[in-house]
């Protein structure tokens, strides 16, 4: 399961003098879900197509199992895409089409029968492989790429965004029909997303990607918990970040000023020096919001509420004109909990679930930009 | 009088329109010699024409050379319509200009063009001068419709063969001309009735070895109004038809 299956060295990748991809490493592991997730216009797709084939890059090296497929074109590589908006052949019935990788393999007539109706099972879709494209829904369509592409048994399987073109309540559940086959498949998988919440709830390994440069790789938890940089932070989750300065070190704690609060935090893995410019990651769920009778936390009003069924989101506008998510679960013991817009309330949160961040000093780009 | 003014109108428009079509079917079928009073029913001209050996002869000839220009202007035609969809090259927009110079210029001047171009290069007269100005004519028709169809294409779907392990010549064998074909048949229709029934072009570049269709019916027409001509228009009429309709009903069941 560890074993690397397709690495990715020093490739770059540039249209008409503008860098798209700048000299990339990257390793995938036989059977992981991984996936890349980004803005759009920072690489993704463009890296997908060149495992595809599709394009090649300016530099760099592609290996697959330890050989290179740099200059193989696409029928030649044992990997397959399901596409963005699925490309299926409209002129072809269901079976026609997701046969139509093993009659190009020149397969005989029965194995080819016989791997169809198998992925079709397995897809969910027996009873529909007389129709054509046209006639299935989106949710079906998107299954008939699935099967297309994997009736091939690829030793990994490229996926473009294969859900942004479904609604929100399909998407969910071809998010799990996904990771089942997956599991069932045991091939690797590399999706392309710019959904920051798909990329959590269905990948081992999650690489970050803004401008063509992978800012963090690792697990969603890692991604979500410990972000290696601003960018990361806010591009997953809901971020809350405090500015702080650095006024003391210890062995293994930081003496921060934050939000003119003075704090001991942990020390983080970067290299600080008092002084030091610093950001304070706190997700919603970690925000305690006091009563403002307390003289802990900071003070703020309380502007805006969101009831979401389990929890109760509410933004809070400190003092400082800076705003604060926070997200808090129901109490059993107190099922009236809520709060009115204007109520004064006091802001905090427990020493040791912040993280520490260095301060890349760039602006904090706009609400969902 | 609001209501009937407009009705009016446009059935006088189609009147005129279909009068004079509807005349030459009905007379088609006049058992009079004279072809300005009825004389009752009667299949005498179709008998008449069908026993005339030189009209034969033509139609046959007529039909050959539509054939012939509708398949070489649709491969060509097709062609270059795959070239300007899928490449950019210098000179693209001046291309696909002079497809509609081609189109847009009066017959007249076509005709005569080709006329000198063929002497010029001491072509004989007869079928491959025909065929070579029916071919130019059709051409900017196929290069359209196939142009339109290919606008709608997924380029996606070429990348999604070749993924699954099909050459480049295979995409095109298995995927774009399957795509692309009613387009195809379309084009071929149209510049099947296009070279069917052009008189213009045709007057200047046949020669005596090689009479089509519409310049005997025109040379027939030239000495007096005989009764077989109504017949042999009745009969291209329908066979018009035929084709128009097939060539819409394909494109429609394609066009979802």
């Amino acid at each position: 399961m560890t074993k690397t299956l397709l690495s990715i060295r020093g490739v770059a990748k540039a249209y008409q003098g503008r860098t798209v991809l700048d000299a990339l490493d990257l390793d995938i592991l036989d059977g992981e879900f991984l996936t890349l997730l980004g803005p759009s216009g920072c690489g993704k797709t463009t890296l997908l197509r060149l495992l595809g084939g599709f394009e090649q890059p300016d530099q760099g090296e592609i290996t697959l199992a330890g050989e290179s497929i740099t200059a193989l074109p696409p029928e030649r590589r044992p990997l397959n895409t399901v596409f963005q908006h699925y490309a299926l052949f409209p002129h072809m019935t269901v079976f026609d089409n997701v046969a139509y990788g093993l009659r190009m393999e020149k397969r005989p007539r029965d194995e080819i029968r016989q791997r169809v109706t198998e992925v079709l099972t397995l897809v969910q879709l027996q009873d529909f492989a007389t129709r054509k494209p046209h006639q299935l829904s989106g949710g079906q369509q998107q299954r008939v790429a699935i099967a297309r592409a994997v009736v091939k048994r690829p030793r990994l399987l490229l996926l473009d965004e294969p859900l942004s073109a479904l609604d929100y309540k399909l998407r969910r559940s071809m998010q799990i029909e996904l990771k089942r086959l997956q599991r069932e498949l045991g091939i690797a998988f590399v999706f392309v997303t710019h959904d920051q919440e798909e990329a959590l709830s269905m990948s081992d390994r999650v690489v970050v990607l803004k401008d063509g440069v992978i800012q963090q790789m690792g697990t969603p938890r890692e991604l979500y918990e410990r972000p290696a940089n601003l960018f990361t932070a806010r591009f997953i989750g809901e971020a809350n970040l405090f500015p702080g300065r650095v006024t003391g070190l210890e062995a293994h704690h930081l003496m921060v000023e934050v939000l003119g609060l003075p704090r001991r935090l942990r020390r983080p893995a970067f290299a600080v020096s008092a002084g030091d410019a610093i950001q304070v990651l706190l997700r919603p769920e970690d925000i305690r919001v006091l009563e403002p009778s307390r003289d802990a936390g900071i003070p703020g009003v309380v502007i805006e509420r969101n009831y979401k069924g389990s929890t109760l989101d509410s933004l809070i506008e400190l003092e400082s004109g800076q705003q604060v998510l926070a997200s808090e679960f129901f109490d059993e013991d107190d099922p009236t909990f809520d709060y009115s817009l204007g109520e004064r309330v006091r802001v905090s949160w427990v020493d040791g679930w912040e993280w520490v961040l260095p301060d890349d000093g760039k602006p904090v780009p706009e609400e969902g930009a | 009088m609001t209501r009937w003014l407009p009705r009016t109108y446009l059935a006088l428009v189609y009147l005129l329109l279909y009068i004079p079509i509807l005349v030459l079917v009905v007379f088609s079928f006049n058992d009079a010699r004279t072809a300005y009073r009825w004389g009752g029913f009667s299949l005498r001209w179709y008998e008449a024409l069908f026993n005339n050996q030189a009209m034969v002869q033509a139609m046959w000839n007529s039909l050959w050379l539509a054939l012939a220009a509708a398949t070489v202007s649709t491969l060509i035609g097709a062609l270059t319509a795959l070239a300007l969809h899928r490449y950019r090259f210098r000179g693209k927009p001046m291309l696909q200009g002079m497809l509609f110079v081609v189109m847009m210029s009066p017959e007249i001047v076509l005709a005569v063009s080709l006329l000198a171009l063929f002497l010029m290069v001491g072509l004989q007269l007869g079928f491959v001068s025909l065929l070579l100005a029916h071919v130019t004519f059709c051409l900017p028709f196929v290069v359209i419709t196939v142009s339109a169809r290919l606008r709608g294409f997924d380029n996606r779907l070429l990348e999604a063969a070749r993924d699954l392990g099909a050459s480049e010549f295979t995409v095109v064998r298995t995927v774009l001309v399957p795509v692309i074909m009613p387009a195809l048949l379309a084009g071929w229709l149209l510049g099947f009735t296009l070279s069917l029934d052009d008189v213009v072009v045709s007057t200047f570049v046949s020669g005596p070895s090689y009479e089509i269709l519409p310049l005997r019916i025109y040379s027939m027409v030239r000495v007096g109004l005989r009764p077989e001509v109504n017949a042999l228009g009745t009969l291209l009429l329908v066979f018009s038809l035929t084709m128009l309709l097939l060539s819409q009903w394909i494109l429609m069941r394609s066009n979802r």
